[in-house]
C-alpha cells in the first residue's frame, strides 16, 4: 500500500465505491428506472459543472453561453450518428470529433473576447450561447442541417464493440437495464474527469490560470502568456462540455435547441458558483444538489400541497423555479463563496470582507 | 426605398422602447457598477399591472383614456415599489462582495419574479387593451401608427425628465457624485444609500413606462417577456457606453435602427440563406463587435479595469 493511502482512506474509498455500484440497482428497486436516468443527468451535470469550472473557477472568467458547447457537442453526436444524413459513425470517432468541435467554438469565443473582464465578458459569452441556439433553431432552411425546433430523432445510442448500452442487457447473471448501463459509462467517465481536473488545478497551467483569476497584469509581469493560457481555459471548459453533450445525445436519443436555453447555462453557473468556484468537491455538491433538488421539488410539491390544502394551489413547475431562484439569493447573501468553497477562497472572502470595514 | 422607411420608422419606436429600458441598466450601472439583470423583469411586472389594472378598469365601465392612465400609474407605483424592495433585500447586503455574486442574485431574484409572474397571471399570453385609436399616417410610402408616434413622443418627453433630474436637480448632483466616487460624495454629505435606491426607482419607473408601451405596442404580454427585451437594452447601454445616460439613449435608438434594418435586409444579403427570424442575433453581433472593438461603447469614458 502506498504511503498516502492511509488505511483510513482506503477504507473511504471502498465505501463510496461499493456505495456507487450499488446505487443504481438501490435506485431500480426502489424508483423505477426515472430515478436511475436523473442520477445519470446528475452525472452529466458533474462533467458540465466542472468544464465549467474551469473558465469560471480556474481561470476566473465569467462565461454564461456555457450551454452553447453542450450543444455543439450533442449536435455533433446527433448529425453524425443518426438516420439524419444517414451517417452512423462509432464513438471512437464521434466523441473526441464532438470534442474538437467545442473546442472550436470555445476558441471561437475566447479569442475576440480576451480583453473583456467580469460582466462584458459575461454578457457577451451569454450572447453567444443565445447565438448558436438561434442558428440551431434556424438551420433547417433552405438546406436542412439541424432539422430546426423539431430537432433530430432516433440517435444511435453508445455501443462499444457490438456491446448497445441502450435496452435491457444480462451481464454476469445481472439484468442490467438501459439507464443502469449508462449509469456505469457515466460514473467511470466522471472518475476520468475528476482525476483530469484534479491533476490541471495544481498543474503549471492551473497555477497559471489562477494567477490569471487573482490578478491578470501581475500573472503578464511574471512571464504567463496570457492570451494563450486564457484560450486554453475557454478551449478545455468547452470540450468538456463538447463531450458531456456528445453522450446527453446518445442517452436521449433525441436533442432539439429547446434543451439549451439560457437557463441550462445559467443552472450549470449557479451549480459552480453554490458549490464553490475552483474547488472541485464542492463544485460537484453543486451539480449533484441542483440536479437533484429540483426533481426532488417536483415529485415532493405536488403531494405536499395536496395533503396541505386538499388542492394544486400552485403548478409545481414555477414553485420549483421559485425555490431555485430564492436558494441562488440565500446562498448568495449568506454564503457568498458557495456552500462547500475551497479553504484558500474562504480566507480571502474573510480577510476582503475585514479590511473593508 | 419603401422598405427602408418603414423599417427606420419600426426601428426608431423599438429603440425608443430599449433606450427606456437601458436608461435603467445605465444609471445602477453607473452608480454603483452592478449588471441588475433583473431590470427586465421589472419591465414585465410593468406591463402585467398595467394589463390588470387597465382591463378591470375598463370591464368596470371607466373611459379608456383614464383606464390608461391608470393602468400607467398602477405599474408605475409597482415597479418602483419593486425596484426600491430589489435594491434593499437582494443588493444592498451584497455591496463590496465579489463582482460575481450579485450577477448570481440578480439572476436569482429574475428567476423570482419571472415565476411569481406565471403564479399569478398563468403561462397565456395576456392581450394589452387598445389605449389609443388605431389611427394610420402615411410617409413617404411607409406606414405608421398613432400607438408609434405616440411611444416616440412620450419616450422622448420621459428622458427629458431624466436628463433634468440628473443635471438639474440635487438629487441628481448627488447621483453624478456618487457615480464619481463614492466614498467623497459621502463625506461631502450625500447619502449614498439614498441615491443608490434612487437610481433603483427612477431607473423603474422608466421601466414601468416602457413596460406599457411594449403592452400597447404588440398588444400582447407574457411572463417571460422580460429577459429578451432586458437583454437588448443592456446591449443598447453598453453600445452607447455603459454609465452614459445620452450613450444609454443614442444606443437605444441606435439598436432598433440596426435591428428592424437588418431584419428587412438580411434576406436580400445572404442571398435568402438567412431570413428575418435571424432578427435577435443582431443585437448580440452587435454587442460582440462593439466590446471588441470599443469596449468603453459609442459615447463611453475609459472604464479601465471594468472593460
Amino acid at each position: 500500500m502506498n504511503k498516502w493511502l492511509s488505511p483510513k482512506s482506503f477504507f473511504g474509498i471502498v465505501l463510496i465505491t461499493a456505495a456507487l455500484v450499488a446505487l443504481p440497482f438501490l435506485l431500480g428497486m426502489g424508483g423505477g428506472q426515472a430515478w436511475v436516468r436523473i442520477v445519470n443527468f446528475a452525472i452529466l451535470y458533474i462533467f458540465l459543472a466542472l468544464g465549467l469550472n474551469i473558465v469560471v473557477g480556474f481561470a476566473g472568467l465569467l462565461d454564461l453561453g456555457y450551454i452553447a458547447f453542450y450543444a455543439v457537442g450533442a449536435y455533433t453526436w446527433a448529425l453524425l450518428a443518426s438516420p439524419h444524413f444517414g451517417i452512423h459513425w462509432p464513438v471512437w470517432a464521434i466523441l473526441p470529433i464532438g470534442a474538437l468541435v467545442a473546442c472550436f467554438f470555445g476558441v471561437l469565443l475566447g479569442s475576440p473576447t480576451l480583453k473583456l473582464r467580469g460582466d462584458y465578458l459575461a454578457i457577451v459569452t451569454l450572447g453567444f450561447g443565445e447565438i448558436i441556439r438561434i442558428f440551431l433553431n434556424n438551420l433547417n432552411a433552405p438546406v436542412n442541417i439541424t432539422n430546426g425546433p423539431q430537432g433530430i430523432t432516433l440517435i444511435d445510442p453508445v455501443s462499444i464493440g457490438g456491446f448497445s448500452f441502450s435496452g435491457t442487457s444480462e451481464i454476469l447473471g445481472l439484468t442490467l437495464s438501459g439507464p443502469q448501463k449508462y449509469y456505469f459509462l457515466l460514473v467511470a467517465l466522471a472518475i476520468l474527469v475528476i482525476i483530469i481536473n484534479l491533476r490541471l488545478q495544481h498543474s503549471r497551467i492551473g497555477r497559471a490560470w489562477q494567477a490569471i483569476r487573482e490578478d491578470e497584469i501581475a500573472a503578464k509581469a511574471v512571464g504567463i502568456n496570457t492570451r494563450n493560457i486564457k484560450l486554453l481555459a475557454f478551449a478545455m471548459g468547452a470540450s468538456f462540455g463538447g463531450i458531456a453533450g456528445g453522450i446527453f445525445s446518445a442517452m436521449q436519443g433525441f436533442v432539439s435547441p429547446e434543451s439549451f436555453s439560457l437557463i441550462e447555462s445559467i443552472m450549470v453557473l449557479a451549480m459552480v458558483v453554490l458549490g464553490g468556484m475552483g474547488h472541485i468537491p464542492g463544485v460537484i455538491l453543486g451539480a449533484v444538489l441542483l440536479s437533484i433538488l429540483p426533481e426532488a421539488l417536483r415529485y415532493g410539491v405536488g403531494p405536499i400541497q395536496m395533503a396541505l390544502f386538499g388542492k394544486m394551489l400552485i403548478d409545481p413547475e414555477s414553485l420549483r423555479m421559485l425555490v431555485f431562484g430564492l436558494a441562488l439569493v440565500l446562498v448568495m447573501r449568506f454564503k457568498p463563496a458557495g456552500i462547500w468553497p475551497s479553504p484558500e477562497r474562504k480566507r480571502e472572502l474573510t480577510e476582503k470582507s475585514g479590511a473593508k470595514a | 426605398m419603401d422598405i427602408f422607411f418603414q423599417q427606420v420608422i419600426n426601428g426608431l419606436v423599438q429603440g425608443s422602447i430599449y433606450a427606456l429600458v437601458a436608461l435603467g441598466y445605465t444609471m445602477v450601472y453607473g452608480i454603483m457598477g452592478l449588471i441588475n439583470f433583473a431590470h427586465g423583469e421589472v419591465v414585465m411586472i410593468g406591463t402585467l399591472v398595467a394589463i390588470a389594472v387597465t382591463s378591470s378598469l375598463i370591464g368596470a365601465g371607466v373611459p379608456v383614456a383614464v383606464a390608461g392612465l391608470g393602468g400607467l400609474a398602477a405599474a408605475l407605483l409597482v415597479c418602483m415599489a419593486l425596484g426600491w424592495s430589489l435594491e434593499r433585500v437582494a443588493y444592498r447586503p451584497l455591496r463590496g462582495s465579489p463582482r460575481l455574486t450579485p450577477l448570481i442574485t440578480a439572476i436569482g431574484m429574475s428567476i423570482i419574479l419571472q415565476n411569481l409572474a406565471m403564479i399569478i397571471w398563468g403561462r397565456n399570453y395576456l392581450t394589452f387593451p387598445p389605449l389609443l385609436p388605431k389611427i394610420n399616417y402615411e410617409f413617404a410610402g411607409a406606414h405608421f401608427t398613432l400607438v408609434q408616434v405616440a411611444i416616440v413622443l412620450i419616450s422622448a418627453a420621459a428622458m427629458s425628465g431624466l436628463v433634468f433630474l440628473v443635471y438639474r436637480t440635487r438629487l441628481g448632483m448627488a447621483m453624478r457624485a456618487t457615480a464619481q466616487n463614492p466614498a467623497v460624495a459621502s463625506l461631502m454629505g450625500v447619502n449614498i444609500n439614498r441615491v443608490i435606491a434612487a437610481a433603483f426607482v427612477v431607473g423603474s419607473a422608466l421601466a414601468a413606462v416602457a413596460g406599457v408601451m411594449v403592452g400597447s405596442y404588440y398588444e400582447i404580454a407574457h411572463y417571460q417577456m422580460g429577459f429578451m427585451l432586458g437583454l437588448k437594452a443592456f446591449t443598447a447601454a453598453v453600445l452607447g457606453g455603459i454609465g452614459n445616460l445620452a450613450g444609454a439613449m443614442a444606443g437605444g435608438v441606435l439598436l432598433g435602427l440596426i435591428e428592424a434594418l437588418g431584419a428587412g435586409y438580411i434576406g436580400d444579403l445572404s442571398g435568402g440563406f438567412l431570413g428575418s427570424h435571424y432578427q435577435d442575433i443582431f443585437a448580440f453581433i452587435v454587442l460582440i463587435v462593439v466590446l471588441m472593438f470599443k469596449p468603453s461603447g459609442l459615447f463611453g469614458e475609459k472604464t479601465g479595469e471594468r472593460a
